[in-house]
């Protein structure tokens, strides 16, 4: 295992950040934490680098006690912050320079892993550039390059493609899974459900500081949730005649003024759905059920910012 | 944790590399300062003052204005500056998600505080040399007074900068604490004979008075015993200060 957590709470004065945290990575798997803002998520991320000690509870990092020696563990391990964190006035290759020697690096190991970095994330046409002059996809590409300067064995990532735009989500995305791919095991914390879906082979939800559902993905869904989701504006007269449809297995739910209908099969219903309802319906959407269905399904709560 | 100096000078490399870029607007305007006090105080009030202990005005404001200038250097560094660097640029976080501990963070910027202390205080001195106003070589013995002062700013910018609860407040540093100290630490004038012997140990308390002693004293080429306690007291408020301020370091980074 390359993180094992146990037991681990995290208060703050009278808030329980975290509480009773239990958590296994294994190598060269990619772990999604996921859950809305104020879940614990970063919290967790910042005890598992050693940022801030659990209140109770272990966790060991390549099986090395984070709390006892964070040094030896932060230099096998990156962290891509929430919030990019670097020098506006210098160009990212300053940059990448100022976070080598963090750890350590010295010529002419670091300037070779500098270029290495810079043509992985495809920094290269903007690399002599100060930072302050870069776009958001830019910056949080220079952020990721940063957290792997020293070539770590555990990368996390917390929420690595908030704000930014579907390209350049895509990008980010495949350069993940070429990490993956060359061993590096992945921890990611995000509320996009989409995102965790395309990278994860586990992921933990999280609400409240605690793990209320864990597993891979697809068998999360098929264990919770109906195959497919009907979506559907309705005043709550409609509501009652659609209601009446429904098969017994149906299972519905009310998000955000929208009534989500969970059925294995949705295309027998839609005519009757479309004889209750008076206008074309352009409002109706027919979907595969996803991790947000989840979690409105385990907390009955909406994602902020969910995709 | 084991204290690694390395680390530490990592933090204070982000720093130079980060002055490197900016430091033609940082650098003028500290260094102007205390020229301008020496050419308008020193030479312009000097004119009216036939001789201060015994030399002339300008003779006697120099050495202190090293001082001031290294004071100055350090003290921007480490309330701006580290504020910014704690609060709006999360410099700190980043650190800490590599080998860097509080303890390396807290050195490192002690460091970097020292170095723009010299920075300032050394070319201010440059300019006293190139004036006449540093007799040489005895004046070289004042260089060891930027460096305390550098120290000793620092740790008491640190201590304040850790516990202001907004930007807002460092105006009462500057201005409530910084500035009286500036204007009654024997820079401008020799408290010994203004204050009653009572009042002179409490003058003693003013952090600046002690590294303008050592000052003076080297550009006049003697030795006074009392330098030694001018030592003892910059080196030890200034550890102790440091170390009230790891906890503190600690607690604003780890929490």
């Amino acid at each position: 295992m390359i993180v094992r957590a146990q037991g681990v709470s995290k208060k703050f004065d009278q808030h329980l950040a975290v509480e009773d945290l239990d958590l296994e990575i294994p190598h060269g798997s990619c772990f999604g934490l996921l859950g809305p803002n104020g879940a614990g998520k970063t919290t967790t991320l910042r005890m598992i680098y050693g940022a801030t000690a659990p209140t109770s509870g272990c966790i060991k990092v390549f099986d090395i006690d984070v709390a006892k020696q964070p040094r030896s563990v932060r230099a096998r391990l990156g962290v891509t912050l929430q919030h990019n964190v670097m020098i506006d006035v210098l160009t990212p290759i300053d940059n990448l320079r100022v976070f080598g020697r963090y750890h350590l690096l010295r010529e002419p190991e670091l300037s070779k892993r500098i270029d290495y970095l810079v043509d992985f994330l495809e920094l290269r046409s903007h690399a002599d550039m100060p930072v302050i002059n870069l776009s958001g996809g830019f910056q949080r590409r220079l952020a990721i390059a940063m957290s792997l300067m020293n070539d770590p064995e555990l990368l996390i990532l917390d929420e690595p493609t908030t704000g930014l735009d579907p390209a350049v989500r895509l990008a980010l995305w495949s350069k993940i899974r070429d990490l993956r791919t060359a061993g590096t095991t992945v921890l990611i914390t995000t509320h996009y459900m989409d995102e965790a879906q395309r990278l994860c082979d586990r992921v933990a939800v999280m609400a409240e500081g605690k793990i209320i559902a864990e597993g891979a993905p697809s068998d999360l869904i098929a264990t919770h949730l109906k195959q497919e989701a009907i979506e559907i504006d309705c005043d709550p007269s409609e509501e009652k005649k659609l209601l009446a449809l429904l098969p017994n297995t149906a299972r519905t739910m009310r998000a955000a003024g929208r009534l989500v209908i969970y059925v294995d099969e949705a295309t027998e219903l839609l005519s009757s759905i479309d004889a209750v309802s008076k206008d074309d319906r352009h409002s109706r959407v027919i979907r595969p059920t996803n991790l947000e269905d989840l979690f409105l399904h385990l907390t009955g709560t909406q994602l902020e910012g969910g995709a | 944790m084991t204290f690694s100096l390395p680390h530490a000078l990592a933090v204070w490399r982000r720093n130079a590399a980060m002055y490197g870029r900016t430091w033609m607007y940082n650098l003028l305007p500290n260094f102007f300062e205390p020229v301008l006090y020496l050419v308008a105080i020193g030479l312009g009030v000097g004119a009216y003052v036939s001789e201060m202990a015994g030399m002339s005005y300008a003779e006697f404001l120099a050495p202190g204005l090293v001082c001031v200038a290294a004071m100055n250097g350090a003290s921007f560094e480490v309330t701006y500056n580290i504020y910014v660097r704690l609060t709006f640029d999360k410099a700190y976080d980043a650190m800490l998600t590599t080998p860097i501990g509080p303890d390396e963070v807290l050195a490192g910027e002690v460091l970097w505080a020292m170095t723009r202390a010299s920075i300032y205080g050394g070319c201010f001195f440059l300019v006293l040399v190139l004036w006449g106003l540093a007799p040489m070589p005895s004046a070289i013995l004042a260089l060891p007074s930027i460096l305390l002062s550098g120290l000793l700013f620092a740790a008491l910018g640190i201590a304040f900068t850790l516990r202001v609860p907004s930007i807002d407040l460092f105006s009462f540093y500057f201005t409530l604490f910084l500035t009286p100290l500036f204007l009654f630490s024997d820079v401008f004038f020799p408290l010994e004979e203004r204050l009653a012997g009572a009042w002179l140990w409490v003058a003693e308390l003013l952090p600046l008075l002690h590294p303008v002693r050592i000052a003076r004293c080297a550009f006049r080429g003697e030795f006074r015993a009392i330098i030694l306690w001018d030592v003892v007291y910059l080196l030890g408020l200034s550890t102790a200060l440091l170390w009230w301020s790891r906890s503190a370091v600690r607690e604003r980074l780890m929490s």
